[in-house]
């Protein structure tokens, strides 16, 4: 019997088209392939972006090291909040087997127990830069090789790990952390000297892992992700572009990234929370959902790369959801937008606080959005239920 | 419409081509209504499609409770502490990474994603294992500071040759084990001894969905339709019923209901009390000092746990993808021809479930029957558990088994995690399922291959 089904699929499709303008439509076909082809190229503006963020962090955390002041952290924490912007926008890029799922454990992964790395409140011996005798050298192989070791809350190595360093803890209900610079300066910091050493490896590390992934999506590559990407059949790359933009949408945005900081109230359950910078992370997330949608990228140096994105191709399979679609998208990235700063102060208080209400309608929206990417995927016969 | 312009033959082949898509789509639509089509290391960890908007919230602070390490009590943020004082791992996610499966330490290393259950001989109250009077249900590995630990347990591996029926040679690893620096004096002998790896944790709802009296039915105890297989269900105890109930999880099936499981598993692997179980696996013969520091309440609140029962429930399981590799749907074939599906039955049928009708009245594509097997000598624990022999053993699900390598780059399987991949799980098998082995090993190698590649394609 099965072995008959795609002959039998094919018979029926030949005679009986559900929709006869559809089917075998050559302009749905080539449709097809420029929307893929536009999705690889802002995946490579994206990531093209964020390793530059990510150099632009690990060199102004080396002139941080080289003569730490207040000054100078300042500008190390200004370039992690602006190697973020580009990070967060290529998150639409996760969740299907694109090349990034390869180091995303070492490049983003959070919340983590800050007190495997450093000192925290209470406790001025934890972690690793405190344990010199248990890790006697800190080199990017050790924090690769702890991170996620023993639980999914063990990160050593990132963005969140790099945000500690360089923010510290957050014990400040109306700010972020408020580490002292002193902390890598010998004779001021215990351990200084290590600390130095893990923020400066930590750094290079996350531009080694995004190197990886940037070379994926180099154009003109063979052999790479990009190459196979566009090659594959297209319903299949399809499938991928549109789980990647509903799970961000749906499970992990809505839920685990909102829903829990939202039902606990706890600063624990909160993104990037050493820096206060949450509230960011959701618009650049939302945001990297639209660019998809659009076909769009706006680059951070202020180009634009344009063409075909999935509304196009939703338009001419289901012109009404198309429109809905396009209203959720529009009123995600508002809601997004209308999340109070801090993030944790906003999740507390009542059910009619308005930070509240604000992050409610933010899951809501967010919710209706990847249902209908969803329908979006059915439209055009795609099997998705992510 | 279209059927007055075309022939009768047409509509007959669209209703065939309809019912089979329909079949295979179906066939791959392992978690029921709730199947999702994941292939990432993500893939373990989506909750249900279908579950209900209502239960998001639930199951989103659940998993944040699944992922989070406890800490040592007092600390300040109260929620989250309550570790140990004796534990195996300070998260669910340290043996379920990523909801997924744990493996076997490496050579010379102590367990972290598996631990070693023991008992003495005799019976516990209401048939369970006979606890030992210092050490207790299992070996914890760690301790908060200022506590020892219980001890390190060590597994070694001797190489055993077989060959397949062409000739081709195979290596298998038998292990031993060995339980080192006790912390708390020698151990008894004669000792039971158990070692469990963590299993990955979809789709444990539609298991529990399925109604008690269709695993008392497929239950064959005494052989009586005289196909070598028996099957048996265990009978446990239900700590929150208070009375005798059919075990469905853990590898003796010893537990009845996925809170129960979860409890037990708070308890025992992290130290953690609740009301359902509020002592931990420490005995008066153990660390004194530490007991001053616990909780007087459960360590984890009835919220937090039902939260994390919920979640562990609703877990997806991740579509099968059987049908788009031709090897796979032969495969499929020599599953049944040798039997390996008498126990490892493809389909379950869930019943009603009030609590989360999401889970209820679909087929669900487990490949098991949750039975006790009669597993030979080899694969012998020889730690009776409730009804349980010590060579009896539950049949896992094999659903989500080829995403394994995925989730937790590794391929170890079976209780001990010994096999290295599943042709190793295959040719470990005894008892009961000796004569599908033994059809297994005498392949043609191409067979075994498509075999395997069906296995890996759950």
């Amino acid at each position: 019997m099965h072995r008959l089904v795609p002959v039998l699929a094919l018979i029926c499709w030949l005679v009986s088209p559900p929709f006869p303008a559809l089917a075998g439509d050559p302009s749905l076909a080539t449709r097809k392939q420029a929307v893929i082809a536009q999705y690889a190229a802002i995946a490579q503006a994206t990531y093209d972006d964020a390793l530059a963020g990510a150099r632009g962090l690990a060199a102004a955390i080396e002139a941080f090291l080289a003569a730490p002041s207040a000054e100078s952290l300042q500008r190390a924490r200004q370039a992690w909040i602006d190697a973020r912007v580009p990070y967060l926008q290529s998150e639409a890029f996760r969740f299907y087997d694109g090349p990034i799922e390869a180091v995303e454990g070492l490049v983003n992964s959070w919340p983590i127990d800050e007190n495997l790395i450093d000192y925290v409140d209470g406790e001025p011996d934890a972690g690793i830069v405190n344990q010199p005798r248990q890790f006697p050298v800190i080199d990017r192989a050790l924090i690769a090789s702890l991170n996620e070791k023993g639980g999914e809350k063990n990160i050593t190595a990132g963005f969140h790990a790099i945000e500690f360093l360089l923010w510290g803890q957050d014990l400040n209900d109306e700010g972020p952390g408020e580490r002292q610079f002193t902390d890598y300066v010998d004779g001021h910091g215990t351990n200084a000297e290590r600390r130095r050493q893990y923020l400066r490896v930590a750094s290079q590390l996350l531009v080694e892992d995004l190197e990886r992934v940037v070379a994926e999506w180099a154009p003109d590559k063979p052999g790479n992700y990009r190459a196979h990407f566009v090659a594959m059949p297209p319903d299949e790359a399809l499938a991928g572009i549109l789980k990647g933009i509903g799970i961000l949408s749906g499970a992990e945005l809505a839920g685990e990234r909102l829903t829990v900081a939202y039902e606990t109230k706890e600063q624990e359950d909160e993104h990037s929370c050493f820096s206060d910078t949450t509230h960011l992370d959701i618009v650049h997330d939302v945001e990297g959902i639209e660019n998809v949608w659009l076909g769009r990228y706006v680059r951070v140096g202020g180009e634009h790369v344009e063409g075909a994105g999935l509304r196009d191709l939703v338009a001419i399979v289901d012109p009404a959801l198309a429109r809905t679609l396009a209203q959720q998208v529009d009123a995600a990235v508002a809601a997004a937008a209308a999340v109070p700063a801090p993030f944790d102060r906003a999740v507390q208080g009542t059910d009619k606080a308005p930070g509240r209400i604000a992050v409610r309608r933010l899951i809501a929206a967010l919710r209706a959005q990847s249902d209908s990417i969803a329908r979006a995927g059915a439209a055009l016969g795609l099997q998705l239920n992510f | 419409m279209y059927c007055r312009v075309r022939s009768t033959f047409v509509c007959l082949m669209i209703a065939a081509c309809v019912g089979g898509m329909l079949a295979a789509a179906g066939e791959a639509l392992s978690g029921g209504d709730g199947t999702v089509f994941d292939t990432t290391r993500n893939a373990f960890s989506l909750p249900a499609r279908n579950l209900p908007e209502a239960r998001r919230p639930q199951f989103f602070v659940g998993n944040s409770f699944f992922n989070q390490n406890w800490i040592a009590a007092p600390a300040s943020v109260a929620a989250r502490d309550g570790l140990g004082p004796l534990f195996n791992a300070r998260s669910c996610s340290g043996c379920h990474f990523k909801d997924g499966r744990g493996q076997p330490p490496a050579a010379g290393e102590p367990m972290d994603t598996m631990l070693v259950r023991i008992s003495v001989p005799g019976e516990g109250p209401h048939g369970g294992p006979k606890r030992h009077p210092v050490y207790g249900d299992q070996i914890q590995g760690q301790s908060i500071p200022g506590v020892r630990r219980e001890a390190d347990v060590f597994v070694t591996y001797e190489e055993v040759a077989g060959r397949f029926g062409d000739g081709e040679p195979f290596s298998l690893r038998r292990p031993a084990y060995r339980i080192a620096n006790l912390g708390y004096g020698e151990l008894d002998r004669p000792l039971l001894l158990s070692p469990r790896v963590s299993p990955a944790i979809v789709g444990l709802g539609l298991l529990e969905a399925i109604p008690a009296a269709a695993l008392e039915r497929s239950a064959d105890p005494d052989d009586r339709d005289s196909d070598g297989i028996s099957g048996r269900v265990n009978i446990v105890w239900d700590a929150v019923r208070e009375g005798m109930a059919i075990g469905r999880f853990g590898w003796k099936a010893e537990q009845p209901t996925v809170l129960q499981q979860t409890a037990a598993a708070f308890a025992g692997d992290i130290g953690i009390t609740t009301s359902l179980f509020p002592r931990d696996d420490r005995s008066e013969l153990e660390p004194a000092g530490a007991a001053a520091r616990a909780h007087a309440g459960p360590e984890a609140s009835a919220q937090v746990l039902h939260a994390v029962a919920l979640y562990a429930r609703s877990l997806a399981v991740p579509a099968a993808r059987t049908d788009g590799d031709a090897r796979a749907v032969g495969g499929r074939e020599l599953f049944a021809v040798a039997r390996c599906s008498a126990c490892h039955t493809p389909t379950a049928r869930t019943g009603d479930y009030p609590d989360q009708p999401e889970l209820a009245n679909q087929t669900i594509r487990p490949f098991t029957d949750l039975l006790l097997h009669e597993m030979g000598s080899e694969l012998a624990d020889r730690r009776p558990s409730f009804a349980a022999s010590g060579s009896e053993w539950r049949t896992p699900p094999l659903w989500g088994v080829g995403l394994v390598g995925k989730v937790n780059g590794h391929t170890f399987l079976l209780h001990d995690g010994r096999a290295r991949n599943v042709s190793e799980a295959i040719l470990w098998h005894g008892g009961e399922a000796a004569a599908s082995r033994e059809r297994f090993r005498t392949m043609p190698a191409q067979d075994r291959a498509a075999l395997i590649a069906f296995v890996n394609s759950l």
